[in-house]
């Protein structure tokens, strides 16, 4: 009898245990599948309205409004173009964040053209930090894997080379953000972007079926993640509208080689010509006209500039006494 | 003196992580000189003879790499099961999750030193080897579905690194949107911490992952019933070494005068090989673990060469009648799976193997389904079927460009394949510059009733734009078309030129139309099959 009360005493406890032990399982699994679940509640709930950062640094009259240097050393084309403006030091003020958001969309070689050259990021992290910027970042969110294109493009290794930061955008670099638009309704933004004091464009120039071009204002489709594939659907529109919302500090136009066929991806050497020209300008507008002739076309030609000049964000045929053409 | 069972717990350590260091380290990395992989990572896979077996029986050649598995077979024969009481990592694993058994008395004690005596049931595995060996005698290779590095190699990196990952980000994502700061701090120090470690920036998934889950699940859980239940009865490859290692001139010595049958040493053995006097020791299940030598209170055990044949038993336990019958079975098992309309590749539009990949029945000859491609595509476009490839041909790579594209100057799948079942390529092989050939894996296809230009009226031209080829395969005509509300409006709608198409699918991973894609890739035209080509390609120089 009492092995009996004894071997039912031990069934209750191993029962408690089991018990016990079935509670804290379920619990763990419970919480991490609402863990996983709320993921997206989460980036729901810090959805926020786009409030617009000035970037801008108001121009002095009597400096150029763009400038156009042509050099087979790109990094003296970026520096001189630069200090036809005013200099960095007038655009980034000591301790500043900037932000440099090149196009590293595809995972080509610099020689191909369809990225930004890492010679220009490079300079153009010098400059900022020697004018004292308090931070460089470099980001895009390419479209192909950002690992292979970061590495391919050579602007990782040439921009960590001179002191930047540059950031593999994942799920922790992403803010939800309301532009409160029409077909921009809500998007994933890069928080850098956001955050940061100074934005600097520098977009690389070539060939692209859709809009015909590639250069300034289509840059900011890479500040986004998301479906940016429907985009297209009213390219020009857009590519102004997000023009509207982030108005650069500086707009660097890499043209030293431009892509005239098969963008944006393109992928041969013989599609591309070079000119070995940097676009300088405070005006994306302008930045953007002048480096049509590089494709033989005239501002004209594209719908979204003339929809970009509309909406006030700058002109497309500055006077001739506000560019500064240099041959360096 | 416990220093050698110690040392033996040192080395399945010390090669469980290597091997789970390996898998995870297979992942695109970069450096200047030279884009690839290195060869390290897969030296588990190098090294182990049932894929050198498999792959030289049913492929017909000694792939260059696959001859390290000599080195295992050769020295089992001298030195017994040795690989897998001290290095397979799944039979470390296994060895691990035994040791917790159930606290219920017939999982103790008695029980447990009775279980442990030798069954019938280890037979099965040397059955398993000889239908396995059979189907690879007439070119199918299906010795991956079972073997345990493959098994360990597919689960890490389709289950467990995937399923870690996606919890570990969402913690962090949940740290992160808090609004008290010291967790957010925390959420982004954890965070880069894990993604310099192990974590992939990207979060990796897979095509029915559910039934690795389930196989790699069973196989653990089996371990607290039987002790290494899956190293004694299933294991091929224990069944391979097994069966070397019964005519092995090292293993148990019995001082059958110091023994007074305690029967300790039956309690802790992990082969089920009946190191006890008055049972028959059967050297091919012994793993070597050596427990049984500290076990003995008598010390009437130990590890040496030769000793007394006549008490060990060296062929495996199997019954001729039964291997007669799973020879059989394995040899009908080919003819009865490839009758059907399965291997017909024109019923298989979606069997879009990576690129280099030889032609399938070439292909299903040397596939070990070790997962390494699939692990290393660094846009997660290759997954492992289900029946998509049929059933001979479970678990094998595919594309899948819904989910990912194969990116056009990335070789990685073929450098980290171990058996060349995937070509390693070169840039300019696979891009078909020079005297090359380009290598194209099938071809794209638009579907003008969902494709936007073509049914919408609308402009979109992605599958262009993400088109890799120069000149591109896709190309837009500018075409004048009354639209649906009677205007006339002009709109550029692709055409896939079908020469210059290689079937990345690029195009239908970037096509803006969500779920049956407006552009997608069929293998046809792949040029692994010439009997799956669509259109006459003519030789470079006359294009």
């Amino acid at each position: 009898m009492y092995k009996r009360l004894k071997e039912g005493f031990m069934k209750r406890r191993e029962f408690i245990k089991q018990t016990a032990a079935a509670t804290a399982a379920s619990f763990v699994i419970t919480s991490g599948i609402l863990v996983c679940g709320s993921r997206n509640d989460e980036t729901d709930r810090a959805t926020r309205a786009y409030r617009q950062k000035k970037y801008q640094i108001d121009m002095a009259p009597d400096r150029p409004l763009l400038a156009a240097a042509y050099s087979k050393d790109y990094r003296k084309a970026v520096a001189s173009a630069i200090t036809a403006l005013g200099g960095i030091e007038f655009f980034i003020a000591k301790g500043d964040k900037v932000v440099i958001k090149p196009n590293i969309g595809w995972d080509r070689t610099s020689e191909q053209g369809a990225n930004t050259h890492p010679e220009v990021v490079a300079e153009l992290t010098r400059l900022c930090l020697l004018a004292g910027a308090g931070k460089v970042t470099i980001v895009d969110v390419p479209c192909n894997d950002p690992r292979r294109t970061y590495n391919r493009s050579g602007i990782k290794a040439a921009a960590e080379n001179e002191g930047a930061d540059v950031i593999i955008a994942d799920d922790s670099h992403f803010a939800k953000i309301d532009f409160g638009l029409n077909s921009l309704g809500g998007w994933k933004v890069l928080k850098p972007v956001l955050e940061c004091d100074k934005l600097i464009n520098v977009p690389v120039v070539k060939h692209h079926s859709l809009p015909g071009i590639t250069s300034g204002m289509k840059n900011w489709f890479g500040v986004l993640t998301g479906p940016r594939n429907r985009l297209h659907q009213d390219i020009n529109y857009n590519i102004a509208e997000l023009a509207r919302l982030f108005q650069p500090t500086l707009t660097v136009e890499d043209a030293t080689r431009v892509m005239q066929r098969n963008g944006p991806t393109g992928g041969r050497i013989e599609d591309v010509t070079s000119y070995d020209c940097i676009v300088a300008s405070t005006d994306q507008v302008a930045a953007d006209s002048y480096v049509t002739r590089f494709l033989d076309k005239k501002p004209s030609d594209f719908p979204y500039i003339k929809l970009a000049e509309n909406m006030g964000l700058g002109t497309s045929h500055p006077p001739d006494d506000k560019i500064a053409e240099i041959d360096v | 003196m416990r220093k050698l069972t110690l040392l033996r717990t040192i080395s399945q350590t010390l090669f469980f992580l290597l091997f789970v260091y390996f898998i995870f380290a297979t992942q695109y990395s970069y450096s200047p000189d030279k884009e690839g992989v290195s060869g390290w990572l897969k030296l588990f896979f190098d090294i182990n003879p049932l894929n050198l077996t498999g792959v030289s029986i049913a492929a017909g050649v000694l792939y260059s790499t696959l001859a390290l598995g000599f080195i295992i077979l050769i020295t089992t024969i001298f030195f017994g099961r040795y690989f897998c009481g001290w290095i397979c990592p799944l039979g470390s694993l296994n060895h691990f999750f035994s040791s917790f058994k159930s606290e219920r008395k017939k999982h103790r004690g008695k029980a447990l030193m009775e279980s442990n005596i030798h069954k019938s049931y280890q037979g099965l595995k040397y059955y398993l080897l000889v239908i396995l060996i059979l189907m690879a005698v007439l070119g199918s290779l299906q010795t991956g579905i079972f073997d345990p590095i493959s098994i360990l190699g597919r689960s890490l990196a389709m289950v467990i690194l995937p399923a870690v990952t996606l919890l570990l980000k969402s913690l962090y994502g949940w740290l992160l949107s808090s609004d008290y700061y010291p967790l957010v701090l925390l959420g982004e120090g954890l965070y880069r911490i894990s993604v310099k470690l192990f974590l992939p920036v990207k979060q990796p998934h897979f095509n029915g992952i559910f039934w690795l889950a389930l196989i790699f699940g069973l196989i653990v859980i089996a371990n607290r019933i039987y002790t290494r239940f899956w190293c004694r009865a299933l294991c091929p490859l224990g069944a391979l070494l097994g069966f070397l290692a019964s005519f092995s001139i090292f293993g148990l010595k019995i001082d059958e005068e110091a023994c007074d049958d305690c029967n300790k040493c039956l309690l802790h053995c992990q082969g089920g090989d009946n190191p006890h006097k008055e049972l028959p020791h059967h050297r091919g299940e012994c793993h070597l673990c050596l427990n049984c030598v500290y076990d003995c209170p008598r010390n009437a055990l130990s590890f040496g060469f030769f000793g007394d044949r006549k008490k060990i038993k060296t062929k495996p336990q199997v019954t001729r009648r039964m291997v007669i019958f799973a020879g059989l079975a394995g040899l009908l098992a080919v003819p009865t799976l490839r009758s059907g309309i399965g291997r017909n590749f024109k019923t298989k539009p979606k069997l879009i193997r990576p690129p280099g990949s030889l032609d399938e029945e070439k292909f299903l000859a040397r596939c070990i389904r070790c997962g390494q491609c699939m692990k290393i595509c660094p846009t997660n476009a290759i997954h492992p079927t289900m029946l998509e490839a049929g059933w001979e041909g479970i678990f094998t790579p595919i594309l899948i460009p819904v989910i990912g594209y194969c990116e056009y100057n990335c070789i990685l799948c073929g450098q980290s394949c171990p058996t060349g079942a995937i070509s390693p390529l070169t840039i300019e092989m696979k891009q078909g510059k020079g005297d090359y050939q380009p290598v194209n894996i099938g071809t794209a296809f638009i579907d003008r009733g969902r494709c936007l230009p073509w049914a919408f009226d609308t402009d979109c031209i992605v599958c262009e734009e993400w088109c890799p080829i120069s000149p591109k395969a896709i190309q837009l005509k500018t075409e004048k078309v009354i639209s649906t509300d009677g205007k006339e409006i002009t709109l550029r709608r692709p055409y896939v030129n079908a020469e210059l198409c290689n079937g990345c699918g690029a195009c239908e991973y970037a096509c803006p139309v969500e779920g049956n894609k407006a552009v997608y890739v069929n293998s046809v035209g792949e040029s692994r099959n010439p009997d799956n080509e669509m259109i006459m390609h003519r030789p470079k120089k006359l294009r």
